[in-house]
């Protein structure tokens, strides 16, 4: 399992991401798995995610989420 | 818009919180999610404990407190002020304001400027520039600002974007004139059209309260509300503060050519732990420097969270010597502005509980 599906399964485990194309749609996250979302990701990649990019449209999906953090300078 | 103004200060500051304290962990249950859920929110929002009234406890109650104590303590002496602020979005009444309430119970001589303000997270930024312009006035020596919300009494329990994180509490600031004080400098902005990021839809004349605003209604996050509570748009909140807040205190260093490094503080409205740290990462300042630790302890008190950040963060500092401080606030209306400022030495800088009767 990927680093980010990782993150994914900790913060929702009764959700298979790797199979949805739209966290949000899915109903698979809100606006507070967002948030927490972020913390796990800044923690674990050393990064602090730009306020200015925490919109769902940079984490409705692996692929997003992976370009974010592209984006801000890491290896997703 | 920019706005200067010298030759004033800030003499005295004094915070008022309610005794009774509520544990986030103690009220998980009102909320429909999961224990684990809730508490990776706490970790990551800062959710620990507020301050909330327990009782039918009014904002004049708590900034009669404060006044009081003020006066009883000799700090303040009630023929001295010439002018009383009173910034408020939890009204005792919706006539007459809450300032010409505080000021009969209080017992002040009549040749005062009472005036109330409907402002909430940016309401200290606001009531400063208020007694500044009050004090340009050479029969007003002395205004006392008041900072206060008792707006749990406006939020669902059942909310879990807004209730953990709701405090009440008042500040009861002094502000005088000062000749050679380093001048103030900041900057204001206002944008309406984003009023209902922030709202309590029912209450006022537009929609009055009845059985059906009473209603609670599951929202698609599985909270629960009426539309007499108040409602928060999160998402559009937390977008507001990014894309506006870090512009406005970058353009206002920038404009008076103060280095980031010389502000010994940046004291910004609490809203919760996350938005601050983002807030500081994108204005480039350490976490150190920009305190977000209001909402653990306190709650989110809208316009009292820049004066008990200070107090409770700086009181020592703030005896002793001047601190070169940036206050930013930013909420409801929507209104952000930021102020650059030399706060200290203070009079006194203190902080007290208000106390319910049984």
């Amino acid at each position: 399992m990927s680093k980010i599906l990782a993150i994914l399964a900790e913060i929702r485990p009764e959700f298979d991401f790797s199979q949805s194309h739209d966290f949000f749609e899915d109903g698979m996250l809100d606006s507070f798995d967002l948030v927490t979302l972020v913390s796990d990701l800044d923690k674990a990649y050393g990064i602090s995610i730009d306020g200015m990019d925490i919109v769902p449209d940079n984490f409705s999906n692996v692929g997003a989420i992976e370009a974010l953090l592209t984006r801000s300078g890491v290896t997703p | 818009m920019r706005l200067s103004y010298s030759d004033k200060a800030v003499t005295g500051l004094l915070t008022v919180v309610p005794a009774n304290e509520r544990s986030f962990v103690d009220e998980m249950a009102n909320f429909n999610f999961s224990p684990k859920r809730s508490l990776k929110l706490k970790e990551v929002m800062g959710y620990d404990r507020h301050r909330i009234v327990s009782g039918p406890v009014c904002s004049s109650d708590l900034a009669v407190a404060g006044i009081e104590h003020l006066f009883a303590s000799g700090k303040l002496q009630r023929e001295d002020i010439g002018a009383l602020i009173v910034v408020t979005q939890s009204p005792d009444y919706l006539m007459p304001a809450t300032s010409s309430v505080i000021q009969g119970r209080l017992g002040l001589h009549d040749d005062i400027f009472c005036i109330d303000i409907n402002q909430g997270c940016a309401g200290f930024i606001i009531g400063l520039m208020q007694a500044f312009m009050l004090l340009d006035q050479p029969a007003i020596g002395k205004v006392v600002l008041v900072n206060v919300d008792v707006m749990s009494r406006k939020v669902s329990p059942r909310d879990r974007n807004s209730y953990p994180l709701i405090g009440d509490a008042a500040s009861v600031t002094v502000i005088e004139r000062r000749a050679g004080a380093r001048p103030i400098e900041a900057s204001l902005k206002m944008d309406g059209t984003r009023r209902e990021a922030l709202m309590i839809p029912a209450g006022g004349f537009r929609r009055p309260s009845d059985a059906s605003t009473a209603e609670m209604v599951e929202d698609s996050e599985g909270n629960f509300r009426a539309l007499d509570n108040l409602i928060m748009d999160g998402s559009a909140v937390f977008n507001f503060v990014m894309t506006e807040v870090p512009e406005l205190i970058g353009d206002l260093l920038a404009q008076t050519g103060t280095q980031a490094e010389a502000v010994d503080a940046f004291l910004c409205h609490q809203p919760n732990r996350f938005m601050l740290q983002k807030l500081a990462d994108k204005v480039g300042v350490s976490h150190d420097k920009m305190p977000s630790n209001i909402v653990e302890h306190f709650g989110n008190s809208s316009g009292v969270t820049i004066p008990l950040a200070a107090a409770f963060n700086l009181r020592e500092q703030l005896l002793e010597r001047p601190l070169q401080v940036c206050l930013a606030g930013f909420g409801v209306g929507l209104t952000w502005g930021a102020m650059l400022m030399e706060l200290g030495p203070l009079e006194f800088c203190e902080m007290i509980d208000y106390e319910e009767d049984e």
